[in-house]
């Protein structure tokens, strides 16, 4: 949605992390490109809920479940336990209430899959501490006028959410830069510091 | 607009559609008093007769039939020549060898609507307790009712589940019926341009319609064919009034503007100085030339009728609970008739009951009409999911 897709190394991981034949729901699922891959990779019931109405055709046109419609307003209308896996890739920064929507998640999968990129990266930091400019990287390519992102969080603040909503971190992955993952024994915030993008399996506890 | 087409060819046109009546070019299957038709309205109808078409082969396994609903004045000519009008099947752009819907690797049926004009039992045909036409006697019909019919059709070619149902408008609504009440004998559904039930404005321009019809003397309280008349008057205003409903404001613009028809200024008088009235006019003669006045007035009251939630307690995902048939919704930006939340109520109910669903909405300002047109979204959208339902079904090539 907000990320080239060249740069999506998040998919792999989320891929790694849904076992064949699972029942997906892919939150802001752009062109299709995750579904596609649960598909051809793991055989997953998947549907799709999209925004934009140029992805939705796109996705139904090569045979994928998508409807058109909102993050933060149509989640509402899926039943409880719906699915195995809900799926939200590199798309809570670009709601209106990531708190809302997350809970709407943890209430429709039996898991959720959250990939989003960190704000707390040094990268990020270094921009606004030494150059005084908010951060345009390759994975955040938009000046701050134009950018659907409007709720950045750090892997931290991340973490702090889904204590809140009582949701359980089953599994986190942290990429670098060059789309590598980040040692498990690496403490938060070496994570915090290096990771680029992150990837958490949550559960309602 | 009639000088100009000649009184001849009109009388010509008009006899061939009574005669498409009790004794259409299509094939007929006819059931007798063994094999009612249940009606909601609480009668039988029978005997009772289906005219339809079909086009391709059923395999050997049965799975490959798809099942075309057509709209209010549709009938089962979808892909042949249309034996009234000469004109190409209705939805000829779509189905036939090697289009979307592939006529060689699909088998396609397309039945004309119980209460229609065109073959199968509506109030033109003849009454077997009478001799005479139905007229208003015969029982009001619903949505429920055709798709009774076309299950009685499906069951007599052997189908025990279809591969899909689709249809746009009416026939949209025959495809949501179908899903409702056979979920077992649908693998995938297509409304195209519908609603799960009638809105308060589509009610108030069907009144129009019809009071348009029945105010014409020459309707004789229904039973104009037993007077050898038809109310032409007031059936051409009803299809004046509906055809606009199915443009919109932009294309009607785009189309005809404040263009005149053949003069160079306004003649100060109530003739068709405007291209839009030409049109009309013309839209409304053609018609009557082709359509039964009974029949409008029963198929636009099935529609009023239809309603899918009130027939589930009032709550629309109840109608789908526990359904495993994939369905693929399409609206259209401009279509005032079905507005897109129409569809998009749909789609959040059967998102309610779980159900696998595809939701498009394509941008044009073709309004209702678009689907019936050639729109290469619209074709992209169906050829995917076509296509993605047929390698579910183990249809693939």
């Amino acid at each position: 949605m907000s990320v080239n897709r060249a740069q999506r190394v998040d998919l792999d991981v989320v891929t790694d992390l849904i076992p064949p034949n699972s029942r997906v729901l892919d939150v802001g699922s752009g062109d299709g490109v995750l579904l596609e891959l649960l598909q051809e990779t793991k055989q997953v019931d998947g549907r799709g809920l999209e925004l934009s109405q140029r992805g939705v055709n796109e996705c139904v046109a090569r045979g994928l479940s998508v409807i058109q419609g909102d993050a933060d307003t149509d989640l509402k209308f899926y039943a409880d336990k719906g699915f195995d896996f809900v799926v939200l890739s590199q798309t809570l920064q670009a709601t209106r209430n990531p708190k809302v929507v997350l809970d709407e998640l943890l209430r429709i999968g039996n898991r959720a899959i959250v990939s989003f990129p960190n704000f707390g990266h040094w990268r990020v930091r270094f921009s606004l501490l030494i150059k005084g400019r908010m951060p345009v990287t390759k994975d955040l390519p938009y000046s701050w006028y134009d950018t659907p992102n409007i709720h950045f969080c750090t892997i931290r603040d991340f973490v702090n959410l889904c204590e809140e909503l009582g949701a359980t971190v089953e599994k986190a992955t942290a990429l670098d830069a060059n789309g590598q993952k980040i040692g498990l024994s690496m403490p938060w915030w070496f994570w915090n510091f290096f990771g680029q993008q992150a990837v958490f399996l949550l559960k309602r506890a | 607009m009639r000088d100009r087409m000649g009184t001849d060819m009109v009388a010509q046109r008009a006899a061939r559609t009574k005669d498409e009546v009790d004794h259409p070019s299509s094939p007929v299957l006819q059931f007798g008093s063994d094999m009612p038709l249940k009606l909601d309205a609480g009668t039988l109808l029978s005997p009772f007769q289906i005219a339809y078409q079909t086009y391709g082969t059923l395999n050997d396994a049965r799975s490959n039939a798809i099942l075309v609903c057509h709209a209010l004045t549709g009938d089962q000519h979808v892909a042949n020549t249309n034996p009234v009008t000469g004109k190409p099947g209705w939805w000829e752009v779509l189905i036939g060898p090697g289009k979307i819907i592939d006529t060689n690797r699909f088998f396609v049926i397309c039945s004309n609507v119980v209460g229609g004009c065109l073959g199968s039992t509506g109030p033109a045909s003849t009454n077997p307790a009478t001799g005479r036409p139905y007229g208003l006697d015969l029982p009001i019909i619903t949505i429920r009712d055709m798709v009774r019919a076309q299950a009685m059709l499906v069951d007599h070619f052997g189908i025990e589940k279809l591969f899909c149902v689709l249809g746009g408008s009416m026939g949209g609504m025959q495809v949501l019926e179908w899903a409702a009440s056979y979920p077992e004998r649908v693998f995938s559904a297509l409304p195209i341009a519908t609603g799960a039930r009638h809105s308060s404005q589509n009610i108030a321009f069907h009144e129009v319609g019809r009071q348009a019809v029945m105010a014409d003397p020459e309707w004789h309280g229904g039973k104009y064919l037993d007077f050898g008349k038809r109310p032409e008057k007031g059936l051409a205003v009803a299809r004046m009034a509906a055809h606009i409903t199915y443009l919109s404001e932009a294309a009607l613009h785009r189309k005809f503007g404040r263009n005149l028809q053949d003069r160079e200024a306004l003649t100060f008088g109530f003739d068709a100085d405007f291209q839009i009235e030409s049109y009309l006019r013309h839209q409304g003669m053609t018609f009557v030339d082709r359509f039964d006045a009974n029949s409008y007035l029963y198929l636009t009251r099935a529609m009023d009728y239809f309603d899918v939630a009130a027939d589930h307690g009032g709550r629309l995902a109840d109608a789908f609970a526990g359904t495993r048939t994939r369905f693929c919704l399409v609206s259209f930006t401009s279509d005032w008739l079905f507005p897109t939340e129409e569809s998009r109520s749909i789609v959040h109910a059967l998102n309610a009951a779980g159900a696998s669903v595809s939701f498009v909405e394509i941008e044009t300002d073709r309004g209702h009409d678009a689907f019936l047109l050639d729109e290469p979204e619209l074709f992209a959208a169906i050829n995917g999911f076509i296509a993605s339902a047929a390698r579910a079904r183990g249809l693939g090539l």
